[in-house]
């Protein structure tokens, strides 16, 4: 069972890869594509439909949009995941089920659950859809997350570090600022990149509490209407691109701290 | 520092040091929990007494009945969004649950170690596509002139191009497709934790390869299945995007249902009543896999 045999085990892996990345594959190699359509045969390759994104206003505001969004949303999400973990990892409660519960919550139920809450209460209240709500939504969504990552990584032998810190003297907020805070820094980047791929390809609650700010999976949205176009599949390689580096980073930064 | 004095300085921790430095750690964990209580469990319980209420001239009539789910289970229009939604994520979970456990059972057993993790990052790697851009990709894939018709007809197979998209079957064959590489590793990190040693005592007492994997292997990995088919469930019934993409108008489900009530209809007592109906539907999944859902256990 130690090598690798060809068999038909291996043969069903390599068919179910190929089914795997069909659509990528499709995706990718058609944006490098120099006719109008995402279309067989394949011709190029050419950049025109990436130079054609540089030069989309409404694209760029977009993305822009949606950067600032996911920047943004992920700091908060990031923030009060951590406060929650410190919380919970410091201060033994009787409470503690209770609020894990609670904070893990939004987990249960779909994005279109949070975002439909959020749209009727606001409706109700006489609030105007904005990003700045859909930012809201998604510190909700990412709060678990944030929360799950963050005191996975606030082990005892930490706690023992900020032990040490306050029979040195220092008082709690000195321990969390220079000694907490540096130590859970992997911890923290990986949740902020986790929360940022996820709020960043986020559909259904941007597309009920926003207007005229449209974010770019809902421009995108609104593009496919008229059709496949080799734009979509340029616009989509690059919110791949840009989501396989997040990842990447939060996986390469949670190895190091676990090894470390 | 010995363990004694380890143990003491975390008693310390707790009760000698009340007055200056607790507080912030008693404090921490309120921000985020009013948050969540702000814009999750208060807009959820408005968005059920909502649900009670119905639409009046120029607003929301809040008189309390029940009219709003009476029509989700009498209008067919509005129970087909439902039943509809059931059946494609029940069909999907299934589909998923035997297509990825195999691809799991053959990463865990007949791959060599050092690939492994290699092969199961590629695996999950397309998952890190926006899901609204992967639907998309399989309609270009799918579509009358799309790499499979082509195909197809170059091989002399077909004479007529297939008609895919805008289909059930391409809305299940998006989801099947995300919910592969889910499943691969939820199933996969339950096959690694069976120690070999169950195996081994299986065939030294007789046990055939088959019988092994049926009595054995099988009912151990039930936890990475069962974990693994709820958030597909979960997710599948919940989602928008991909039937709206792939499965085209030609039949609802149930989040397209409450999309055209808030767009088209303008019915926000409707369109949250049809939510909660949503929600009822998963914690009904819940409770029926609930035995099952030891998360920590994976």
């Amino acid at each position: 069972m130690k090598k690798l045999k060809p068999d038909l085990g291996i043969l069903y892996l390599v068919l179910a890869y190929v089914f795997i990345f069909l659509p990528v594959v499709v995706l990718v190699m058609f944006s490098f594509t120099s006719r109008d359509l995402p279309l067989p045969p394949f011709e190029g390759p050419s950049l025109k439909w990436y130079a054609r994104i540089l030069s989309d206003q409404r694209m760029l505001q977009a993305m822009v949009n949606s950067i600032l969004l996911a920047g943004i949303s992920s700091l908060v999400a990031t923030f009060l995941g951590f406060l929650g973990a410190y919380g919970v990892a410091r201060h033994k409660t009787r409470w503690d089920g209770l609020i894990r519960y609670a904070m893990m919550a939004p987990i249960t139920v779909s994005y279109l659950i949070i975002g439909m809450g959020l749209l009727v209460s606001f409706h109700a209240l006489g609030l105007p859809k904005s990003l700045w709500v859909v930012g809201i939504g998604h510190v909700v969504l990412n709060l678990p997350i944030c929360f799950a990552i963050i005191l996975a990584g606030m082990g005892d032998h930490q706690r023992n570090i900020e032990q040490a810190a306050h029979d040195l003297g220092a008082s709690d907020l000195q321990a969390l600022l220079f000694v907490t805070l540096p130590v859970m820094r992997p911890s923290l980047f990986a949740a902020f990149c986790l929360s940022f791929t996820f709020s960043w390809d986020e559909f259904i609650i941007a597309f009920l509490l926003t207007r005229f700010e449209v974010t770019l999976p809902v421009l995108l949205f609104e593009m496919l209407r008229a059709g496949s176009n080799p734009l979509l599949n340029a616009a989509g390689s690059l919110v791949f691109l840009i989501s396989i580096c997040l990842v990447l980073a939060a996986v390469v930064l949670t190895m190091r701290q676990r090894r470390g | 520092m010995t363990a004694n004095a380890t143990q003491e300085g975390r008693a310390a921790q707790f009760e000698l040091l009340p007055g200056k430095g607790l507080t912030l750690v008693r404090l921490a964990v309120w921000p985020p929990l009013a948050w969540i209580g702000a814009f999750f469990f208060i807009p959820i319980g408005f968005m059920l007494a909502i649900s009670t209420w119905t639409r009046a001239r120029g607003g929301l009539d809040p008189a309390w009945t029940l009219d709003n789910y009476e029509k989700i289970l009498t209008r067919s229009y509005l129970l087909e969004g439902l039943t509809n939604s059931i059946e494609v994520a029940l069909i999907t979970t299934a589909i998923s649950v035997i297509v990825a456990y195999p691809i799991a059972y053959v990463l865990a057993y007949r791959v060599p170690i050092k690939w492994q993790r290699v092969l199961l990052i590629l695996a999950i790697l397309p998952f890190w596509t926006s899901y609204l851009v992967r639907s998309y990709a399989w309609t270009v894939v799918l579509g009358d002139l799309g790499i499979v018709n082509v195909l197809l007809s170059q091989l002399g197979l077909i004479s007529e191009p297939l008609i895919l998209n805008y289909t059930r079957a391409a809305t299940v064959l998006g989801f099947v497709h995300f919910f592969v590489m889910l499943l691969t590793l939820t199933i996969y990190a339950n096959l690694v934790q069976i120690s070999p040693l169950y195996r081994h005592a299986a065939a030294d007492l007789g046990a055939s390869g088959f019988q092994c994997f049926w009595r054995i292997t099988l009912p151990l990995s039930l936890p990475g299945i069962m974990v693994g088919a709820f958030l597909t469930f979960v997710v599948c019934i919940g989602d928008y995007i991909t039937p709206q993409i792939l499965g085209g108008g030609n039949e609802l489900l149930l989040p397209q249902s409450i999309i055209i009530q808030i767009q088209r209809t303008g019915d926000l007592p409707m369109a949250a009543a049809m939510s909660v109906v949503l929600m009822l539907t998963v914690t009904c999944a819940y409770f029926l896999t609930a035995r099952w859902l030891r998360l920590d256990r994976l």
